[in-house]
């Protein structure tokens, strides 16, 4: 079991973690993700021993590294995948797989597994970028760590790889069992791939939660923003709900708003119809995606909102529009800036 | 928890071992006015004159050269750069000798062809040898920073309507500059410390006036005249260290199509610089071959010089590691690179001197194969740290933190990882070290057992003694080591564009 706790690190005078706390349990998976610099790789940098911190207390099983005992990273049992995939040049990719297994048991599943048995015998720079992750993997994972460090690794590769390729990194993580840290920019992977998810902002973790938590009940203006498209709206906070120039909104108060606040409302949260009468709102700008149109709509005498609509509902730009909140569950209110 | 690397106390140890001679021969100054001497004045302005012009020359030869060889794909592109880097090879003495034979009246052009030519001696002949021999610096570090430039560069400059050889100009070689001031800093240090040119050119620059002073019992001069060079020597090295290094992101390099008739008109723009490098040479030893045989030669000569340069190559190797991994860990490590640098400006004959005191001292050392060794590796293991230190740091920072997380050792890290990926790095100082010490002369001279006779201090001693003719086995033996190491040398390019770097572009 992973745990952190009051972990600070420093690169010389300035502080890039601050105060993290977090414990990781049996073969959850931790997304970590944030803007650039925001401290995620300096984390799994700590947590493998590979940078000095300034603060705190990290333990794993049977070891515990603080300021003033760090713990060498070969010493940590622990496993890493890089975003340029730091693989061997002058080994062939079994050679890498097994860089120090003693017997080919744990090399052979994983390279079966991952789908490497043809390019056990090639060296790592005639495969792609895919396949190269893949062998990072494979060797990560025949070490039998019992904690994975994943720093960013997909974002060397096209999206169409992507995709796929998280899905059978997850898998070969629940395969194995081990609890890992990964950690992304992309919101997307963030929010689908993770059992768990942090969301950092300049060294301070600001939300850990579910994915779903997350998105719906942002701790703040930051995560709400990070995590997805995000408008608000002026309202009244009224015990459960809020009202607002769209009508009674049901609501939950983010750090115990009260009276005037800001409601969160995802572009899904919302509808658009053809306006009855004189509508509500005005078409600003829209945009395809394939599936929806995503729409910028100024609603009158308030603010802009973000709706997303089916692709067979087309509104040209200028055209007035009725709008309407459809959610039924509880809508973060964050008190007003 | 800043560690103290383990590389550091190895490589401060090996930089006061580089140091000493330079110690050695302040002791050697019995008075300190001396130094500011004004009379060697004339010696001053031809060894500042020499380096100037063969510098220039050097660039103004190598720097296209670099742009050629890399870019422009030519039919048989591997050949013209052997071609082109093969003087470096040469011992520039042999130039030396073979033009001061060649040209002038009663020289072999005008005895064998009729033609009469101006005779090559004097700061002019100096120069033109010198320039013919250092050039391949400048090409060779211009053209590896040319390669490891991204083409989306040029391509873009291009796109914006800069033609292609402003763009080269604007783009490719501003960002070239430390390559090209690295060669040109080679170039600068080979000509104040070559002995044989001047000497064989009669032109009295330092290393030749210390040389004369040496073998006129005068150690006190020698070793000031020595000092004063080593000051130039120093001020050039300050320059060096005062250049960034400017860091690449790996990418595809340019490529550059000629058109058909620019590849004759380029072989045509090309062909004199090896005309006048490598064909005259051998030209002259073979003309020498059949007119006088083996006359007075022994096989063992050969024997001396192979065995001598590759146990130098190997000790200097060694002593290399440590060095270039301090250096790459922090300032105190470049600190000492930079002592150990100070080696490859000391001059061979200044080396020399130093050593003949110093194995005075030592009488069970004086007169042995270790001392001679030790003068080699002092003089050239900064060709060692530099090879070394240049592969090390193109390795990938992760590599290692993978195989630490992984759980191996820092030592098992540095055999199983950093060495084989260093390797190719090791061996090319090892092939630099082996030619540098193959065509080593003065050092060789003042250094070499009673007995133990080289192909370059034979060379000498037939000069010397006026048999002219006996110098065509010796040289031409020089000639093809050499070349067997340069072909070494470019063996190890070939691998790393084969092989890690193809890696860095896909």
């Amino acid at each position: 079991m992973l745990q952190i706790e009051n972990l600070c690190v420093d690169y010389g005078p300035v502080r890039v973690v601050e105060n993290l706390n977090l414990t990781l349990t049996e073969d959850e998976i931790l997304m970590l993700v944030g803007p650039t610099a925001c401290g995620k790789t300096t984390i799994l940098q700590a947590v493998a021993g590979l940078i000095p911190i300034a603060q705190g207390r990290i333990s794993l099983g049977n070891w515990e590294a603080t300021p003033g005992k760090s713990i060498a990273p070969e010493k940590r049992k622990l496993g890493m995948v890089f975003q340029d995939f730091a693989l061997f040049p002058h080994l062939t990719v079994e050679q890498n797989v097994a860089f120090r297994l003693t017997d080919m048991v744990q090399a052979d599943h994983w390279l079966k597994l991952l789908g490497l048995d043809n390019f056990r015998y090639v060296k790592p720079g005639t495969l792609s970028g895919g396949q190269k992750q893949r062998v990072a993997l494979a060797r990560t994972l025949a070490h039998e760590p019992s904690l994975i460090l994943l720093d960013e690794p997909l974002s060397n590769l096209d999206a169409a790889l992507k995709d796929s390729l998280r899905w059978e990194i997850r898998n070969a993580l629940k395969v194995a069992g081990v609890p890992a840290i990964w950690v992304t920019h992309d919101q997307e992977e963030a929010l689908s791939v993770g059992d768990r998810l942090g969301v950092l902002n300049a060294g301070v973790l600001e939300q850990l939660a579910s994915p779903e938590a997350c998105f719906c009940e942002p701790a703040s203006r930051f995560v709400a923003g990070f995590l997805g498209e995000a408008s608000f709206i002026r309202g009244q906070l009224k015990g459960n709900h809020v009202s607002t120039s769209l009508g009674d909104v049901p609501a939950t108060a983010v750090d115990e708003a009260t009276g005037e606040v800001d409601l969160l409302l995802r572009p899904d949260d919302l509808s658009l119809a053809a306006a009855v009468g004189p509508g509500n709102a005005k078409v600003s700008w829209a945009r395809y995606e394939g599936a929806y149109w995503l729409y910028g709509v100024a609603l009158d005498g308030g603010p802009q909102l973000q709706i997303r609509t089916s692709h067979e509902n087309y509104f040209g730009i200028g055209e007035r529009v009725g709008v309407e909140v459809i959610t039924t569950h509880a809508l973060a209110a964050f008190a007003i800036a | 928890m800043t560690r103290w690397p383990v590389s550091y106390p190895l490589a401060l140890l090996i930089a006061l071992i580089t140091a000493a001679p330079i110690v050695v021969l302040i002791g050697l100054v019995e008075n300190p006015a001396d130094f500011l001497d004004t009379r060697n004045l004339d010696l001053l302005v031809n060894t500042l004159l020499l380096m100037l012009f063969t510098v220039t020359g050097a660039v103004i030869i190598g720097v296209p050269l670099a742009v050629l060889t890399a870019y422009v794909r030519l039919p048989l592109g591997k050949l013209w750069l052997i071609l082109l880097a093969a003087p470096l090879a040469m011992p520039s003495y042999i130039g030396a000798f073979t033009f001061y034979a060649a040209f002038g009246p009663g020289g072999e052009i005008d005895n064998l062809l009729g033609i009469s030519t101006p005779s090559a001696s004097g700061l002019t002949g100096a120069t033109l040898v010198m320039i013919l021999y250092t050039y391949p610096f400048v090409l060779l570090t211009t053209r590896a920073s040319l390669l490891s430039q991204d083409a989306s560069l040029i391509n873009a400059s291009r796109t914006l309507g800069l033609s292609l050889p402003m763009s080269l100009w604007k783009i490719a070689l501003p960002r070239a500059l430390r390559g090209i001031t690295a060669g040109a800093l080679l170039s600068a240090l080979y000509t104040l410390s070559d002995f044989g040119t001047p000497a064989f050119m009669g032109l009295d620059t330092f290393t030749r006036v210390i040389y004369v002073e040496y073998n006129a019992f005068g150690l006190d001069q020698a070793a000031m005249l020595s000092l004063q060079l080593l000051v130039i020597v120093g001020l050039i090295l300050f320059l060096e260290s005062t250049i960034g290094v400017t860091l690449e992101r790996p990418g595809r390099s340019l490529t550059i199509w000629p058109g058909r008739w620019q590849v004759p008109a380029l072989l045509a723009a090309v062909a004199p610089i090896v005309m006048l490098s490598i064909v005259l040479p051998l030209g002259i030893f073979t003309l020498w071959l059949f007119r006088e045989g083996n006359a007075g030669f022994e096989l063992e000569y050969a024997w001396n010089s192979t065995y001598v340069s590759l146990l130098a190559a190997a000790v200097a190797v060694v002593l290399a590691l440590p060095v270039a991994y301090a250096s790459i860990a922090g300032r105190f490590g470049r600190l000492m690179d930079r002592i150990t640098y100070l080696g490859f400006g000391v001059p061979g004959i200044v080396m020399g001197t130093a050593l003949v005191y110093a194995g005075l001292q030592v009488p069970f050392m004086y007169q042995t194969l270790g001392l001679l060794v030790i003068a080699y590796v002092l003089r050239f293991l900064s060709l060692a740290v530099g090879s070394v230190r240049s592969t090390a740091e193109k390795l990938d920072a992760s590599l290692t933190k993978a195989a630490r997380v992984l759980g191996a050792r820092p030592s098992e890290v540095f055999w199983r990882v950093t060495v084989p990926l260093t390797f190719r790095g090791m061996i090319a100082g090892a092939a630099l070290v082996f030619l540098e010490v193959m065509r080593e002369l003065p050092a060789t001279l003042l250094l070499a057992p009673t007995g133990f006779e080289t192909l370059a201090t034979y060379l000498w001693r037939v000069y010397e003694a006026g048999y002219f003719g006996r110098a065509a086995i010796p040289g031409l033996l020089l000639v093809l080591m050499s070349g067997l190491g340069l072909a070494l040398m470019l063996f190890g390019e070939r691998r790393a564009e084969f092989g890690m770097i193809e890696d860095k572009k896909s």
